[in-house]
């Protein structure tokens, strides 16, 4: 199997700032690969490497087997759908959208053919004639991908492409982008810092944070095996024990990750694989689906609880804020971090 | 329930924050209070200043003690038409017209120089061996004439010469506003920098060049000094009207024939709106 875009020791500086800092990474083809991290954390930069739009400072970027460092964004099999969209002005859309066949010289009939397809494939048959100005942000952001998609590229890149929707929308568009992708079997780079959004669409997700990968893995490993403190507190909500306490509860000072929906309350005798605390109750929140606790421990840290409301019985109204009370958690769920950048995987 | 009573009364809390909320309900005081130090300052410093020095204008200076009294009199003002120095007056304001005028007129005369038989234009001509191809440019009737300085092409290139800047700054201006995402996505599309430039540039910096071509046309067409010193004879609009009204005194005629460059900027901006110039202003 080919790798899509192989990354072996890239670096990228900007005077004395490494945004991209020694970064390997496989991207297999076919994959949904998300790139996730707060703002300035180098995923932007590592999307923009690929694409072409910056050359690396040191290291080498392969695209399907080829060096691609020093290649023009013209000459790559890549395409982009850009955060702010990017859709020209000036064209309609049918124009827009036929545009990466016309500069590559396809003839009329058949990119304005290709054209009406792809519209179609984002539910956009019909809006040819528009302007980019006439239609909605959803609607633009769909412009944006058949005009990508059109050009039939082996990788598309995806810089942050639902970020300015709102809620409900950007929830379709990821089922949409999800469904597409399978279609279509290429290789998506989404760029995020959702980290909803990535766990929920990607097949693999990179963790960035300032310059370097934290860690690469599935969805479902990366929420329940996180392998550095950044990872456990970045994605999803986790509760962080370090130092002493850490040292107390699993006998080693290594600091380790619990999850919210991981501990309960209290309830009958203590099993031998169960590890006990207690603290004054300090918050509740009702939020939906579940209801979280802040538990203040004696040492001061908080401790994140979150129970599932999946009983008619109101649960909540058994606890109040002030109360004192014991929480537990299976040993299994108590997953040690090493605080330390794990680097290129 | 404190904090809630403390935001409902705007009255209460500390001399600070009452203060701060009779501003934000006053909107006009808020303003005239940042306001006034500035007017002040402005007021006593410079046009304060400026007045006391024209107030000494009417004290008394002795010539003997050499010391000023507070006598008024309009006698420094009356000295100022006596020869000597009005001399000074004179010399500075002539001066100070010269050089206004001469910044545009030297810029045109030079080019006569410049483009006149044996001047710069024809020495680099002959250095580079290209005489037989300026020969043959010149021989074009409608853009030729006996020399560079006397010809269609001469006065075109002093033209360009002095209204280039109107062109460059709004187009400068246009281009400034293109995202540089769109010419990346260009590129990421596949196009050549050469088809980013006249797929995406071109067209988008189009009500630059509209804005700049209304500088360009509607200047030239008013212009009276450059087709007086550049080109071959025959009057352009500007210096018929100026011949009409100075020399001929021919008003009535000098009046009709303004009439043309109004009418043609008209014409001209009707044009440049149908073609859509104006839409993305």
């Amino acid at each position: 199997m080919t790798l899509a875009v192989q990354f072996t020791n890239v670096s990228r500086q900007f005077g004395e700032v490494k945004a991209v800092d020694r970064v390997s990474i496989d991207i297999q083809d076919g994959e949904f690969f998300s790139m996730l991290g707060p703002s300035g954390s180098g995923k932007t930069t590592c999307l923009r490497l690929i694409a072409g739009f910056e050359q690396p400072s040191a290291g080498s970027i392969r695209i399907h087997g080829e060096e691609a460092a020093g290649l023009p964004p013209y000459q790559r099999d890549v395409n982009t759908v850009f955060q702010d969209y990017a859709l020209f002005p000036h064209m309609n859309v049918r124009d827009n959208v036929a545009y990466g066949l016309k500069v590559k010289g396809v003839g009329k009939d058949e990119r304005l053919k290709r054209a009406e397809e792809a519209l179609d494939m984002v539910a956009l048959g019909g809006y040819g004639e528009r302007k980019p100005v006439q239609l909605s942000g959803g609607q633009r952001q769909r412009v944006a991908l058949a005009r990508a998609l059109v050009n039939r590229p082996r990788v598309l890149l995806l810089d942050e492409p639902l970020g300015a929707l709102d809620l409900k929308l950007r929830e379709q568009m990821q089922g949409e982008l999800k469904k597409l992708q399978r279609q279509l079997g290429i290789t998506f780079i989404f760029v995020t810092h959702d980290q909803t959004e990535a766990l929920s669409m990607s097949d693999r997700v990179a963790v960035f944070n300032k310059g370097r990968i934290e860690q690469v893995d599935s969805p479902r490993n990366l929420y329940m095996k996180p392998a550095t403190t950044f990872v456990a507190e970045f994605v999803g909500t986790s509760n962080v024990i370090r130092g002493d306490l850490a040292k107390q509860l699993s006998g080693n000072p290594q600091p380790f990750s619990i999850r919210p929906e991981h501990v309960r309350f209290a309830e009958g005798p203590l099993a031998a694989h169960e590890i006990e605390v207690s603290g004054l109750l300090h918050d509740i929140q009702y939020q939906g689906s579940a209801t979280r606790y802040e538990l203040k421990l004696e040492n001061g840290q908080t401790l994140n609880i979150s129970q599932a409301n999946n009983q008619w019985l109101d649960v909540s109204a058994q606890h109040q804020t002030g109360q004192r009370i014991s929480a537990r958690w299976a040993r299994e769920a108590m997953v040690p971090l090493s605080d330390t950048v794990a680097g290129g995987v | 329930m404190n904090t809630l009573a403390l935001s409902q009364n705007p009255s209460g809390g500390s001399p600070l924050r009452r203060f701060s909320n009779l501003l934000y309900r006053r909107p006009n005081l808020y303003l005239s209070l940042l306001l006034v130090p500035p007017l002040l300052w402005f007021g006593a410093i410079y046009l304060g200043s400026l007045l006391t020095l024209l107030w000494q204008g009417f004290y008394t200076f002795d010539d003997f003690t050499m010391a000023v009294t507070p006598e008024l009199t309009l006698a420094n003002f009356a000295a100022l038409f006596q020869p000597s120095n009005f001399d000074i007056i004179l010399r500075t304001l002539s001066m100070a017209i010269v050089v206004s005028i001469a910044s545009y007129i030297v810029k045109a005369y030079a080019w006569t120089l410049l483009l006149a038989k044996g001047g710069v234009a024809q020495w680099f001509v002959q250095h580079l061996g290209l005489e037989p191809v300026l020969q043959f440019v010149l021989g074009i009737p409608g853009v030729g004439g006996s020399t560079l300085s006397t010809s269609h092409l001469g006065r075109f290139m002093v033209f360009v010469y002095i209204w280039l800047p109107f062109m460059i700054l709004p187009i400068q201006a246009s281009l400034e506003r293109l995202p540089p995402s769109l010419l990346q996505a260009s590129a990421d599309l596949g196009a050549k920098p050469r088809q980013t430039f006249m797929q995406v540039i071109l067209p988008l910096s189009i009500p630059g060049i509209a804005a700049g071509s209304i500088f360009t046309f509607s200047l030239t067409l008013g212009d009276f000094i450059v087709p007086q010193l550049v080109g071959p004879p025959g009057y352009f609009v500007g210096s018929m009207v100026y011949a009409q009204q100075g020399a001929i005194g021919n008003m009535p005629m000098a009046a009709a024939f303004t009439l043309v460059p109004i009418v043609l900027i008209a014409i001209y901006l009707s044009i440049v709106k149908r073609l859509g110039a104006f839409d993305a202003l």
